[in-house]
């Protein structure tokens, strides 16, 4: 399909017909982790150290066996040993060994009958523990006398005479930062902080697993990658991967959170214990909270030179994030976007990963991003600000064009950050009157998108309509995109196709749900199967009419004779050909495999008004403004929803969600009511823009859009209440009682 | 031979080089002949690296093949969410 | 502890089941009566997805016992639809993609109808005040605000 082809082209894309999972999901049929049954089931529940880093002396189950209706109790001793590197990571983080790691960290887990025998037992096993000093925050965990968390963990990347607790390290740059710094007329240096935050699915983690003695299990789990749990639990568990079958359910949300296990491999443990009975093991909201992936909390240095006419002649940035326990920060994704909607002629970036006692951090919505944005977009506000400059006018100076080197070295290929700050320049949200007490605040933001391994294939049915399997699951209505594609490449009705997530043993390997890739993998890989089983089609057309197959091609759902020489025959339609297909060569498929290059990266500006009660610190959001380049919006509804979406978990960011421990280590707020994610009632319409700058690298020009959206909230909004009451927070959540202070303080 | 932008942290396994010349034909025989030079790279590529070829993002063992008008970066395995 | 025998009426129709005191009613509708389409989100009444109606208020099932639906009257999204016809708040949900992951989406619906049964003209305001208790993390809620009123709109129109 040609690059250029404009959305009156198409016949399908651009459309926005209901989804198709829609009818389940209204009704409440659609069934998703927890909602599954099977014969002889049990139920499970884990122990979960309540310190933040203690020494395991003994676990006594003995009391939790005695209890009736317990069939299997399993601690790490259950599990193989002899595991390294990541592997070894997530089995540490799926039961402790020696040691539990942070409060909430695994150390036994039961299977009974019943889910309340199960937690009845729970309780009745005796864990002894060690209590061993502990740290939380990234700066305290990487200075001199930090309690040791593991030795020995640092990469081979970290320099040395840093604490063991520094696990990553990474420097890049080009330039020549010193000279270019000397160009500038101002030059400013600030700190930025930003805390850990849950990527807040309503769904908790929940699973159904089965393993029996023979190493054969089945598995069903709400997950974005069933690929990953597979291989994931066959690595902990010692198991062979290809024995072990992975049905992803429907997804409640996921956000990169269901992208790894947390304690999916505890549910094949105690099946296998049990004697190959069914386990269900469902997580609590505070278990959900306590022991699965937030994202990490970043503490982060940048350091600007700009010129009085707006030029950012030079930067440095030097962050520093802890993941958790475990390596695995985005500290190096964080760095590498935060330049990058910006020409900058010297860049220095230094990055850390340090471990803390908090939970293993997981993948949230453009990893490491939104905080690089924080820090680097805050600052050029702040910069603005002191030089009297317009902070849309500076971005549209300094940004990114298609063919520019991006700030982490490679060029960009086509982009739309340009027609993104023009459009969010030229609306009208822009020019609305403020108030007193009320202010606004613009940003841009970037996220790379990926490509990763796809596996997807079709097939025609007897009479014609389309089965496509995929691997991705579907979080936000990309079966309604897939057909959409699907229909416009075969030109067959939407309503033909029907599109199925497959189980691992349907396909070759998928990543992930994850990267913003669906859209654009998943439906590039299809787009190559199609294309093979239009192939195939053309030639049984070719048969029968007896001529060359290369004489044949595929028009509005039909093979139709290519030109006039190839001869006189009205079109066989999709119909006619499925109809004879078991008589004239079999069955008529399509499978495509690859790692997509042609990924398209996705830019966004948001603008968001605020107005802040100069009594109470309340930030009320008055307008909020998205503008993102998708490339080219498959399903419109579907791609503004993605934009609402990221841009209203910004303002949870921004504004109320951070995780807070208690001098012991303990999570205090792990439930909803004091976990406060943002509410119907804090919140106006989003207003959203799709801007269409079409990637070459996919057959209808996709860029995947889900991550963006979360990436210019928190400065934007930092920046908003800024300009509304003259006080800069750069450390966030920007709660009431901060401001209010930070108000007072002026 | 093809050009391979390190980034500067590897810098110390590559005797101070953040630039490096190889001779390869192929994506997958760059990153051999890079820790055939510098062994010190070996663990590093082991932990994951993504490559960008002209701007894209592609495995690191691929046969894809690049000469020396190939722009060539090595980053930090990339993952989403 | 033996179970109790609980009789009640749910979308409608009679039923029985036994309930463990410790049940809470969402655990006895999910796993007793295989209505699974009420979700459990958090378990403490912050998050609504597990909204039903009893005896017509709108309820946490999450915050009520299995064996406290003795002689009730029980609406879960499972009845909302009328057979194969959908509530016309189903139909506004699909039309404006007023879901993503679709788990809040049978608390929401359930919340929704019971609003819409007190006042059949909400502003926007009074939309999202009465949906505050029930957490959606996808979507930015501005599409079910919109999905809402477009079927108190339709509701108003065919009344």
């Amino acid at each position: 399909m040609a690059k250029d082809t404009n959305m009156s082209d198409f016949r399908w894309i651009g459309t926005r017909p209901d989804r198709p999972d829609g009818l389940d999901k209204v009704t409440g049929r659609a069934r998703y982790g927890a909602d599954i049954q099977a014969a002889n089931m049990l139920h499970a529940a884990v122990v979960r150290s309540p310190h933040a880093h203690a020494r395991i002396v003994k676990i006594d189950t003995s009391k939790a066996e005695a209890l009736d209706g317990v069939k299997a109790i399993v601690t790490r001793a259950d599990f193989p040993t002899g595991l390294t590197g990541e592997d070894w990571d997530l089995q540490e983080n799926t039961m402790a060994g020696e040691r539990a790691l942070y409060d909430g960290h695994a150390v036994a887990a039961v299977a009974a009958t019943s889910a309340h025998i199960a937690r009845d037992a729970a309780k009745l096993i005796e864990v002894e523990y060690e209590i061993l000093p502990h740290v939380i925050h990234v700066d305290d965990a990487m200075a001199e006398g930090a309690p040791v968390i593991r030795e020995g963990a640092a990469g081979p990347a970290v320099p040395p005479g840093l604490h063991p607790n520094v696990v990553g390290y990474t420097e890049f740059g080009h330039g020549d930062v010193a000279a270019e710094m000397a160009k500038a007329d101002l030059v400013m240096e600030r700190s930025y902080k930003t805390e850990a935050t849950h990527q807040g699915y309503i769904e908790p983690h929940a699973c159904m697993g089965q393993l029996g003695s023979d190493g054969k299990g089945e598995m069903w789990v709400c997950t974005q990658g069933h690929w990953y749990i597979r291989k994931m639990c066959a690595a902990v568990l010692g198991l062979e991967t290809a024995q072990l079958r992975v049905t992803a359910s429907e997804i409640g949300g996921g956000f990169g959170g269901k992208t790894t296990i947390f304690m999916e491999p505890l549910s094949l443990a105690l099946s296998r214990k049990a004697g190959g009975r069914p386990v269900k093991l469902v997580m609590s909201r505070s278990e959900v909270l306590r022991a699965t992936g937030p994202t990490a909390s970043a503490s982060m240095d940048v350091k600007m030179g700009m010129t009085k006419d707006g030029k950012i002649t030079a930067a440095t940035a030097n962050f520093r994030m802890q993941g958790g326990a475990f390596p695995g920060s985005p500290y190096d994704m964080a760095l590498y976007c935060a330049f990058a909607p910006y020409q900058i002629p010297a860049l220095h970036h230094v990055g850390y990963d340090v471990l803390a006692n908090r939970p293993k951090c997981a993948a949230y919505r453009a990893p490491g991003s939104p905080m690089g944005a924080f820090a680097v977009e805050s600052l050029i506000d702040e910069m603005c600000a002191e030089l009297g400059l317009d902070p849309m006018e500076v971005r549209i100076k300094n940004g990114s064009k298609s063919g520019d080197k991006a700030s982490y070295g490679p060029t960009f290929g086509v982009i739309g950050l340009e027609e993104t700050l023009v459009a969010t320049k030229a609306h009208s949200n822009m020019s609305v009157p403020l108030g007193p007490n009320q202010g606004r605040g613009i940003a841009a933001g970037y996220w790379f998108n990926h490509g990763g391994e796809t596996s997807v294939s079709v097939a025609l049915s007897e009479d014609g309509t389309v089965q496509v399997s995929v691997g991705t699951p579907d979080v936000g209505g990309s079966r309604a995109s897939m057909a959409l594609m699907a229909a416009e490449t075969l030109g067959i009705p939407y309503e033909n196709v029907r599109v199925n997530i497959a189980e691992t043993g349907a396909l070759g390997v998928n990543e992930p749900t994850h990267g913003s890739r669906a859209t654009f993998a998943s439906g590039k890989a299809m787009h190559g199967a199609l294309t093979q089983a239009i192939n195939e089609m053309c030639k049984r057309a070719a048969a029968k009419w007896k001529i060359d197959p290369e004489a044949v091609e595929w028009k509005d759902g039909a093979a139709v004779p290519a030109g006039p020489n190839a001869g006189q025959f009205p079109p066989m339609t999709i119909e006619q050909i499925a109809k004879k297909m078991g008589s004239t060569g079999g069955p008529i498929s399509g499978h495509h495999e690859s790692v997509p290059g042609g990924v398209g990266a996705s830019f966004g500006a948001h603008v968001v008004d605020v107005e802040v009660d100069p009594e109470t610190g309340h930030t009320k959001i008055l307008r909020y403004l998205v503008v993102q380049d998708a490339g080219r919006a498959i399903h419109p509804s579907y791609v503004e929803g993605q934009y609402q979406g990221g841009a209203v978990q910004g303002i949870g960011w921004a504004l109320n969600e951070e995780y807070i421990y208690d001098d012991m280590g303990r999570l205090q707020n792990p439930i909803f009511l004091d976990y406060r994610v943002p509410v119907a009632s804090d919140l106006p319409m989003i207003d959203t823009v799709i801007v269409e700058v079409p990637n070459p690298g996919h057959p209808f020009g996709v860029r995947g859009v889900g991550e963006t959206g979360i990436t210019p909230p928190l400065p934007a909004i930092a920046n908003a209440v800024a300009a509304a009451t003259g006080a800069r927070i750069r450390h966030l959540p920007i709660t009431p009682t901060k401001l209010l202070a930070a108000i007072k303080a002026k | 031979m093809v050009k391979v932008n390190l980034w500067s942290g590897l810098r110390h396994f590559t005797d101070g080089q953040v630039v490096v010349e190889v001779e390869a034909q192929t994506i997958g025989h760059m990153i051999d002949a890079l820790v055939g030079k510098y062994p010190g790279l070996g663990p590093i590529f082991e932990g994951g690296i993504s490559v960008a070829v002209d701007g894209d993002i592609v495995p690191p063992d691929t046969s894809k093949p690049i000469d020396d008008s190939s722009e060539i970066y090595l980053l930090q395995q990339m993952k989403g969410g | 502890m033996s179970k109790v025998h609980v009789s009640t009426t749910v979308n409608g129709e009679p039923v029985e089941f036994l309930a463990d005191t410790r049940d809470t009613l969402l655990d006895s509708l999910r796993d007793s009566l295989g209505l699974t389409g009420t979700k459990e989100g958090c378990g403490t009444g912050d998050c609504g997805a597990c909204s039903v109606t009893v005896d017509g208020t709108l309820v946490c099932s999450c915050l009520m016992l299995g064996v406290e639906a003795q002689g009730k009257k029980i609406e879960t999204i499972e009845g909302m639809a009328n057979g194969a016809e959908l509530h016309p708040l189903q139909r506004k949900f699909i039309e404006h993609a007023a879901l993503q992951c679709g788990f809040c989406t049978p608390g929401i619906l359930v919340a929704s109808k019971a609003l819409l049964e007190k006042n059949n003209n909400p502003t926007e305001e009074q939309v999202r005040y009465w949906l505050a208790g029930n957490l959606c993390r996808c979507t930015g809620y501005d599409k079910i605000i919109r999905a809402v009123m477009d079927a108190a709109a339709e509701m108003r129109g065919a009344a």
